[in-house]
């Protein structure tokens, strides 16, 4: 190096710099994404038999093909857990995005007032880490301390169950989806509401045909993130689990991974159960992407 | 998500022109007051909750506070439970928090203003990887093949594995890139290497500076996605001395859940874990702006 013009150093320096600067990431990610999920993707083909006594044990490990997709497809236990997910996402995700949308209209509504106050106390509960707000609801939700009628209400009954899952996880997320289509709708030119104001057309009318179609891509951006986090539903219900026993230790998917691995020690089928969730989900997140694929596009294009 | 920057001009609802004569929308607050007490409301419960002894949480009206020392009471309680074990959960989550929070802070910036602002091999393949991976559900699929990798080398119950996973933060790259892209001009940039500054420093002196509200945005989320995290920490550590709050008092919860008196100390724990947060998102208020969050820039 020392025997570079400086300028060369420098031309030099501008071909390392970025590679030196995009290394730690890419470290980060080849050691913690991409190792762990072939390692995973490896174990869901083995088959591990622990064989002796008292006096120490050995493990064989053997390939076991497809037998744990097998044995995992065949579970009931896995479709119920699917299920009892896709019911909560369901209630979730259209909750979620429904109200966000509402309240990022009604915050961008021009006459609205105490509109900094609602903007931050709905944003608020994003703060509030999905354990310690299921802790939190489950205390309103218990009929021994609950403030909201627990005692009348069975918010642990079959039905009820899962809105009680539902709403702990819709209550953590309106807020941060609000701010996205919040932040969507105040990026637009506010001359395009002077056509629709000059003809008449109302607040509410606005709001609604010109409005919601141009927030489309903000839409799709935040089911996008709903979905994702509800493919993911682990800690309200396994946190609500202590409190009540309408929830197995295997209600959702994660949950049945996570006792697959931990509590039967069958590392083989939970690694084959996060496989087929992570396909599924792959699936659901692609098409997903494909709706906001203007806004992803434009922004991987951005400066080319 | 909106990279849109177009201004706009009248900057707060209410002041579009021709409204301004008639008065407040009642329905629109209306509804928002209703959405704001939605999330509010729980957690005000809380703080009255944890005013109480566990014999009033029981007996009292639920919504009128204890004037008594409930919470002194609690908070002592809490902090002899088991040998004084919450603070040092406390002081863990603050912890993994605030060094996972500040390194995946630097490694986004670096990787979001190398892909925003320089043209190399691999930088199409580095930024679809990255949005490959805020599209993956990833706790899904690793938390417990990391578990086993991580073992292998000891890092099970260990800080570090819980920290080192939570490094990669795919949302802070594409984030930072937006920033980057948004707060750094080419052409200062160009000036400062007409002025003969090397590439590093423009990139210490220079992007880092202009980027900064975008910086403390993404510290501000991933400590609170570290701060929330549960699953990796619940799956990584054994030892109750290594727990964050989060595993500490779900862990409280299911060894008391039939003993109803450590009903109030978990209660209390809950109200103490989110005020760190809070606190934190309150003393950067001058540093970041809520619309920060989903990358907008104005």
């Amino acid at each position: 190096m020392t025997t570079l013009s400086p300028v060369a150093r420098r031309r030099h320096s501008r071909h390392l710099l970025p590679y030196g600067l995009v290394l730690p990431a890419v470290v980060l990610f080849l050691l913690f994404v991409v190792a762990p999920g072939i390692y995973a993707l490896i174990l869901s083909f083995e088959s591990r038999k622990v064989t002796g006594g008292l006096l120490g044990s050995t493990t064989t490990v053997m390939f076991a093909g497809l037998d744990n997709y097998v044995g995992a497809l065949s579970d009931g236990g896995f479709w119920a857990s699917l299920g009892r997910m896709l019911v909560v996402g369901i209630v979730t995700v259209g909750c979620t995005v429904g109200l966000a949308l509402l309240f990022a209209l009604l915050l961008d509504t021009p006459r609205a007032r105490l509109t900094r106050f609602a903007r931050l106390s709905i944003f608020l509960p994003y703060a509030v880490p999905g354990v310690i707000a299921t802790l939190l609801w489950g205390f309103l939700y218990l009929p021994a301390t609950s403030p909201i009628g627990g005692r009348v209400i069975n918010y642990f009954g079959v039905t009820e169950v899962y809105f009680t899952v539902a709403n702990v996880a819709i209550w953590g997320s309106v807020g941060f989806n609000m701010i996205v289509m919040y932040t969507a709708l105040r990026s637009l030119p506010p001359e395009i509401y002077e056509a629709a104001r000059l003809d008449g057309a109302s607040d509410l009318q606005i709001a609604v045909r010109v409005k919601v179609p141009l927030l489309r891509p903000a839409i799709a951006m935040c089911c996008l993130f709903t979905v994702l986090a509800a493919l993911q539903l682990f800690n309200e219900p396994n946190t609500l689990r202590p409190l009540s026993n309408a929830i197995s230790s295997d209600w959702v998917p994660l949950m049945k991974i996570y006792t697959d691995a931990f509590v039967n020690a069958d590392i083989s089928s939970a690694a084959a159960t996060s496989t087929l969730i992570t396909v599924a989900a792959l699936v659901v997140s692609l098409v997903a992407a494909r709706m906001v694929q203007g806004q992803v596009g434009r922004a991987g294009k951005g400066d080319d | 998500m909106a990279v849109t920057v177009a201004a706009r001009t009248n900057a707060l609802p209410g002041q579009n022109a021709g409204n301004g004569r008639r008065g407040p929308a009642l329905v629109p607050t209306a509804v928002l007051v209703i959405g704001a007490a939605y999330c509010i409301v729980p957690a005000l419960w809380i703080v009255i909750a944890a005013s109480k002894t566990p014999a009033q949480l029981f007996s009292s009206a639920t919504y009128s506070p204890s004037l008594g020392p409930g919470i002194v009471t609690n908070v002592r309680d809490l902090s002899s439970y088991d040998g004084g074990v919450f603070w040092h959960w406390m002081l863990n989550s603050l912890l993994y928090a605030s060094v996972g929070g500040i390194l995946a802070t630097a490694v986004s910036a670096a990787a979001g203003y190398a892909i925003a602002k320089y043209e190399f091999r691999g930088r199409k393949m580095i930024f679809n990887a990255i949005l490959a991976g805020v599209l993956l559900p990833q706790q899904i699929v690793l938390a417990i093949p990391q578990y086993l990798l991580l073992s292998k080398i000891g890092l099970v119950d260990n800080y570090l594995g819980v920290i080192l996973p939570q490094l990669f933060n795919p949302y802070g790259i594409y984030l930072c890139r937006i920033y980057a892209m948004g707060s750094i001009p080419d052409s200062l940039l160009e000036a400062g290497r007409i002025d003969g500054a090397s590439e590093f420093r423009l990139f210490w002196s220079v992007g880092l500076r202009l980027m900064r509200s975008g910086l403390v945005t993404t510290f501000l989320l991933q400590f609170v996605v570290v701060w929330n995290n549960f699953l990796l920490p619940f799956v990584m550590l054994t030892s109750d001395d290594k727990f964050p709050l989060t595993v500490g008092l779900y862990s409280m919860l299911r060894h008391g859940a039939d003993e109803a008196s450590l009903y109030s100390l978990v209660i209390t724990g809950t109200l103490l874990a989110v005020v760190p947060v809070i606190a934190l998102f309150l003393s950067l208020q001058r540093y970041w702006r809520i619309d920060l969050v989903s990358g907008a820039l104005k």
